[in-house]
């Protein structure tokens, strides 16, 4: 076919040509240019939209919630557990029982998915064969794939019974099993991203090393691991993210109570959580809708930073 | 000249599929038919349920009314009365007297008021749980912040599969079903003990006191399942207790119902009139007892 002379076009259309003008170029019909720059517009809007979704839904949630902050006492909106929004003698907006709430889940979470997480990219980065490797890798995307709301579900009706049976606790809601669920919900994430970046490490890394006559573990444990480091801190980094913002499933299997844990089988309730369940049923413009919103600027941040510091340390790898 | 004819292709389909969009989006608005005459129907959250349901199964019944549904509790509904912002207000209470005066003031009549059910709520328990009543005090200590039993041995109460710290499950504080437990258990002034399970839905209560052998929850008896046993209700202890059913919320012997009204701003028009008769026939009142309430008796 005519492949060599097309194969110059799309730098031919971005740029000024480089080169003295070709002859073949004006052959080209009104309406194909036409076009053609409308899809140019049309994919770079799509490339900015992103941007503009951002800022659109922070000022909006900014608007709705900065209202209360005069109101507020922040000190007290942070760090008191007394979370009573529908009071009618004495509502009291402390959410430090829910903070507490999220971060417990996730920091259990986080110990059960990391092993797992990391463990199982580095298996199927380096010991498994290829067939393995492409059966694990579809069968993990397919984790990924399951909505939150069906993860909820379990949590509620099998995990619930076997956390009580096992552990012999009073109730299975707890922040165990909503730990559980959201460390199953967010190892996808860390697999593949873990996995990524462990493949990153030149080869020459391994040769040298098995040439030094180190063994497969040494090789792991001293060359690879070391060398992706700062990719699989990202990989840990967007899995906390996910579990900082998972909703349904929390909502369905933390129990959803306000109180301090204690322990691992306590019912605790996430930030997410209390919007998800109390922002349909408020009144716009009251009090509580905006101290909603306000879990919700602070959740903003909260991932915000994750995930920038997920991209720092992203940016770190390159470097190297 | 191979790339270009799917460029242009592309260019096409998107302008032809655009160009659908808006073709549909144009032929939909004048189409319809006939306009309906809407029925707004304002006011408390507990019923905005039912009020929903009626709407829906009224919606066949006379295909030339809609009915607009919207909660914010029954304060709200009131408020619409009263400003003649809507056709129906649902209150799960009666109307007070400056209620009355006002809308009286506002309309120069007094609203028309239409008993439509009652809102009767259960306590739950495990079925291995011993306890086989419990007084309205006892329940506020229980779920009453600084309410002072948190253990059922100090109900006198040993479960037989161990275990004391009484679970308490309750509802989103927003709901209705919430707000009416509070008023009536714990007191206008006070608020709910924190730290209690809060389920999204009635049915939720249920199931999870059902699953779980030291809780204690409240929900709509409508919403009873084999897998969950329903408390006696004394008005203080040592009273006789009352088991909350049909017979007794008629009564008012069952100390934790409430009548629901709907209020009109006097004589209605035809179509709302048509719409509440039908809500207290037959067909309506079998929606009441489905959406977890009891009926009104039967004539």
């Amino acid at each position: 076919m005519s492949l060599p002379p097309e194969s110059t076009a799309p730098d031919a259309d971005g740029q000024p040509p480089a080169g003295p003008a070709r002859p073949a170029r004006p052959q080209r019909s009104r309406v194909e240019t036409v076009s053609e720059q409308a899809i140019e517009w049309l994919i770079r809007l799509c490339g900015v939209s992103a941007i503009l979704f951002v800022f659109a839904i922070f000022f909006f949630v900014f608007r709705e919630g900065a209202p209360i902050l005069a109101k507020l006492d922040v000190f007290k909106f942070l760090f008191t557990p007394s979370w009573y929004p529908t009071s009618l003698g004495n509502p009291r907006y402390g959410v430090g029982a829910l903070i507490l709430g999220t971060l417990s889940v996730t920091a259990l979470a986080m110990v059960i998915a990391v092993p797992f997480g990391l463990g199982a990219a580095i298996f199927v980065s380096e010991f498994c064969g290829k067939r393995t490797k492409e059966t694990l890798k579809i069968v993990i995307e397919l984790l990924a794939a399951i909505p939150s709301v069906v993860w909820g579900f379990i949590g509620l009706t099998v995990m619930n019974v076997v956390i009580q049976r096992v552990f012999n606790v009073q109730v299975g809601l707890n922040v165990l099993n909503a730990a559980i669920l959201l460390a199953l919900m967010s190892v996808p994430i860390m697999v593949s991203i873990g996995e990524d970046s462990l493949k990153a490490v030149p080869d020459s890394y391994r040769e040298a090393a098995v040439a030094l006559g180190a063994t497969r573990w040494q090789l792991v444990w001293r060359v690879l691991v070391p060398a992706a480091r700062n990719g699989l801190l990202a990989a840990v980094l967007l899995g906390v993210g996910r579990a900082v913002g998972e909703t349904m499933a929390v909502l369905m299997a933390t129990g959803h109570s306000v109180n301090i844990p204690h322990s691992i089988f306590d019912s605790v309730r996430t930030l997410t959580a209390t919007i998800a369940a109390e922002l349909g049923e408020t009144a716009a413009g009251s009090d509580h809708y905006r101290v909603l919103f306000l879990i919700g600027i602070l959740l903003f941040s909260i991932t915000f930073v994750i995930n920038l510091a997920a991209d720092l340390v992203v940016k770190g790898v390159r470097k190297q | 000249m191979m790339k270009h004819p799917p460029l242009r292709l592309i260019c096409l389909a998107l302008l032809g599929l655009g160009a659908s969009f808006w073709l549909a989006g144009c032929g939909r608005n004048p189409g319809g038919g006939a306009p309906k005459a809407a029925i707004q129907n304002i006011g408390s959250d507990t019923m905005v349920n039912l009020a929903q349901a009626w709407a829906e199964a009224y919606a066949p019944v006379d295909t030339a009314v809609s009915v607009e549904v919207s909660g914010g509790g029954s304060g709200i509904g009131v408020a619409a009365l009263i400003n003649g912002t809507c056709d129906v207000a649902n209150c799960s209470r009666k109307l007070e007297p400056e209620e009355v005066e006002k809308c009286n003031a506002r309309h120069g009549h007094d609203p028309k008021e239409y008993l439509v059910g009652y809102d009767a709520l259960a306590l739950y328990v495990h079925p291995s749980n011993p306890l086989n009543e419990i007084s309205l005090e006892e329940i506020s200590e229980i779920f009453r912040e600084g309410g002072k039993v948190d253990k059922w041995s100090q109900m006198g109460v040993t479960l037989p599969g161990g275990g004391d710290e009484i679970i308490r499950v309750s509802r989103q504080n927003n709901s209705g079903t919430y707000h009416y437990f509070r008023e009536m258990v714990v007191g206008k002034k006070s608020d709910m003990k924190l730290g209690s399970r809060d389920m999204n839905g009635s049915k939720d209560v249920v199931e999870l006191v059902s699953r779980t052998p030291s809780a204690i929850g409240y929900s709509g008896f409508g919403y009873a399942t084999k897998g969950v046993k329903i408390l006696k209700v004394s008005q203080k202890r040592g009273e006789p207790a009352v088991q909350p059913s049909i017979p007794t919320t008629w009564d008012s012997t069952y100390p934790i119902a409430r009548p629901m009204f709907l209020y009109t701003p006097g004589q209605p028009p035809a179509h709302v009139q048509k719409y509440i008769d039908w809500i207290l026939t037959d067909a309506g009142q079998q929606i009441v007892e489905e959406s977890g309430y009891v009926p009104l008796p039967k004539k």
